[in-house]
């Protein structure tokens, strides 16, 4: 569990916005800013937040889909895309996504097979190889071949086709998933199904995992470690428990009470945030989180919390100047946020 | 609980019981097979196309023979089923001969025109930015000219002639199948799938091939198709201005433009070459608007 696969170091990423007659960038959309992060090997690590907080750009960039700005990723020791680093496609071998829209992540003109095997064979597989793969895959991820596997998108139902997209991003024999809301779509009770299924195939695959979602419920289900994040930025990360029964940041804690429960002892009465995310194209200055913030202070306009830990046991770590007893915030202590 | 989910899983998959689906192809054929229209003009343009080809064998008589006596004969002479022309030679002879030409004219220009358009839109829409930018830039260049215009003006530089013609025509038609291609592979290259093509680490080149234009096809094969008689007419219209086909070949544009003098005499054949032109573009019209609903997929 200790050796880390992904080290993110100050990843970076801003969006030009252009306009004009010239076409000039006239804003940037600062959609994932300094972040830093590591994945433990074999750990399913959440990542929640609003829409448009840059968790999507975030499972994006560590696909190299879209290139960062500035920051780097270490993949198992290897700097991605750097010299004496590791390539793209070497990495993307070993880390695949699975989309959210399971419709639109498949080519409507392939047979599911087809599609499955289009990796292995780009990598290098031979044809009939690739499908014996698909095949067995697909009887994996629950669906019979002799029945799905010459079929088309169109003829699957919703949690059939994100099954497909799991054996297709399976195929690759990866050993770290990434799951862009992959369950968020589907209805709730097959939604269950596919949470199973993934476990189960974490655990024969020997997978990590990068689970991405806003649905709070779900990620502390499956997650061990979860990661908060609030416009581009990482504001909380520590194991689950811990962050969902003592949040660090008020932010985390706002999520965690707006959380709906079927235990009445746990429903809370705090106050959920109210208001939206400021603008990501000029967020405020010092803490991004002060504007909405109940405890927000003088010092928190002035200077941008650091990712501190707090508890190293439940490797604990929060974004927030009342967890940093040198800030200079009236209500700083490490025990938990005031009442 | 594990293994308990995953047999709950595989059970309800696999316990649907659904008929072995159909190919996309076959599906396809089935759904041609329920559209009698489509299948009508497809047969129409079959018998136009084995006529062309087989002229020699089926045409009644020489389509160069000319008679002073039996010039302007109507339709339904005796020996002449459709009448003579305005030089006497047998009308329903050079129809056979002429869709030959009219059919050369009206599909080589639009192959033509598939081949490079189609290259010049699928490098616009899949790199996008300024490549997209210059190349679909010129292309509105040649866009801003009516088509007719350009096709008379190319034609006219380069001189009389069939094979300018037909060089005059593909240059007409590149930039509208620039254009469609162009804007359906910018929509593609955005879904998911490419997305996911690209992160199982395939190059360019393999996307394009496997993913993009599977899907770029469809809609692009079935606007061509509707410009063939677009075409036909164009090349009719060139060789009635004297830029396409020389006389005394036979074409139906050119037809129509000698017996137009004689249309006062005896319009019906006057007439003959136009119907033959109305009825091939409004085939190649039929046949291509039902590919396109037959090669639809149901969403």
């Amino acid at each position: 569990m200790s050796s880390t696969i992904i080290k993110v170091q100050k990843l970076k990423k801003y969006f030009p916005i252009k306009g004009g007659i010239l076409n000039q960038t006239t804003a940037e959309v600062q959609a994932v800013d300094a972040i830093n992060f590591a994945v433990s090997r074999g750990e399913t690590l959440g990542i929640v937040g609003e829409s448009g907080c840059g968790k999507s750009t975030t499972a994006r960039l560590l696909m190299q889909l879209i290139e960062q700005d500035d920051g780097e990723i270490i993949f198992d020791g290897y700097a991605v895309g750097k010299r004496n680093g590791i390539g793209t496609r070497e990495m993307r071998k070993r880390m695949q996504m699975v989309f959210q829209d399971s419709y639109s992540s498949l080519n409507p003109r392939l047979p599911v097979e087809s599609s499955i095997a289009f990796g292995p064979i780009v990598h290098g597989l031979k044809k009939r190889v690739a499908q014996k793969k698909a095949r067995d895959l697909l009887i994996k991820v629950g669906l019979n071949p002799d029945l799905f596997s010459r079929r088309y998108p169109h003829e699957l139902s919703g949690g059939q086709r994100q099954r497909v997209n799991i054996a297709r991003a399976l195929a690759l024999d990866p050993e770290v998933l990434i799951l862009d809301e992959a369950v968020s779509a589907l209805d709730k009770s097959v939604e269950a199904q596919v949470l199973n299924l993934l476990m189960d195939l974490k655990e024969e695959f020997k997978l990590t995992f990068i689970f991405i979602s806003h649905d709070l419920n779900v990620v502390h289900y499956i997650s061990d470690r979860v990661l908060v994040m609030y416009l581009g930025q990482v504001v909380e990360i520590g194991d689950v428990s811990a962050v969902y029964s003592n949040p660090k940041h008020p932010y985390t804690r706002a999520l965690i009470s707006a959380m709906p429960s079927m235990n009445p002892e746990k429903r809370t009465e705090a106050v959920p945030l109210s208001g939206d995310p400021p603008n990501p194209i000029s967020p405020p200055s010092g803490c991004r989180f002060r504007t909405r913030c109940p405890f927000s202070e003088d010092i928190c306009a002035l200077k941008e919390p650091a990712l501190i830990q707090n508890d190293v046991e439940k490797r604990q770590s929060s974004a927030c100047h009342m967890g940093d007893p040198h800030s200079g915030h009236s209500k700083n202590n490490l025990k938990g946020l005031p009442q | 609980m594990s293994t308990s989910s995953s047999n709950t899983a595989e059970n309800l998959d696999s316990g649907q019981i659904i008929a072995e689906s159909p190919s996309y192809w076959s599906s396809v054929r089935s759904n041609l097979r329920n559209d009698p229209v489509t299948v009508t003009f497809s047969l129409i343009l079959l018998m136009l196309l084995l006529s062309a080809i087989f002229a020699d064998v089926i045409a009644p008589l020489d389509p160069y023979k000319t008679s002073m006596i039996k010039r302007l004969k109507p339709v339904g002479t005796e020996g002449f089923l459709l009448g003579t022309d305005e030089l006497g030679r047998d009308m329903l002879t050079r129809l056979i001969y002429g869709g030959r030409l009219s059919l050369l004219m009206g599909i080589t220009p639009v192959v033509a025109a598939l081949f490079f358009g189609g290259l010049l839109g699928l490098t616009a829409g899949f790199i996008g930015g300024k490549v997209n930018m210059s190349i679909m830039r010129v292309m509105d260049v040649f866009y801003a000219f009516p088509s007719v215009l350009l096709a008379i003006a190319i034609s006219g530089a380069l001189g009389a002639g069939i094979f300018n013609a037909i060089i005059s025509l593909t240059i007409v038609f590149i930039p509208p199948i620039a254009r469609v291609t162009e804007s359906v592979t910018t929509q593609i290259r955005a879904l998911d799938y490419v997305e996911a093509a690209r992160a199982s680490g395939a190059n360019s080149l393999t996307i394009i091939r496997v993913h993009i234009i599977s899907n770029v096809a469809g809609p692009v094969f079935v606007y061509s198709t509707s410009l063939i008689s677009v075409s036909i007419i164009l090349s009719s219209g060139l060789s009635f201005l004297g830029l396409g086909t020389e006389p005394p070949q036979p074409e139906w544009g050119l037809m129509l433009n000698t017996l137009r003098q004689s249309i006062y005499v005896n319009p019906y054949v006057a007439a003959l070459p136009g119907v033959m032109i109305f009825l091939t573009s409004l085939s190649f019209n039929m046949m291509s608007d039902g590919l396109r609903s037959a090669m639809d997929i149901k969403l």
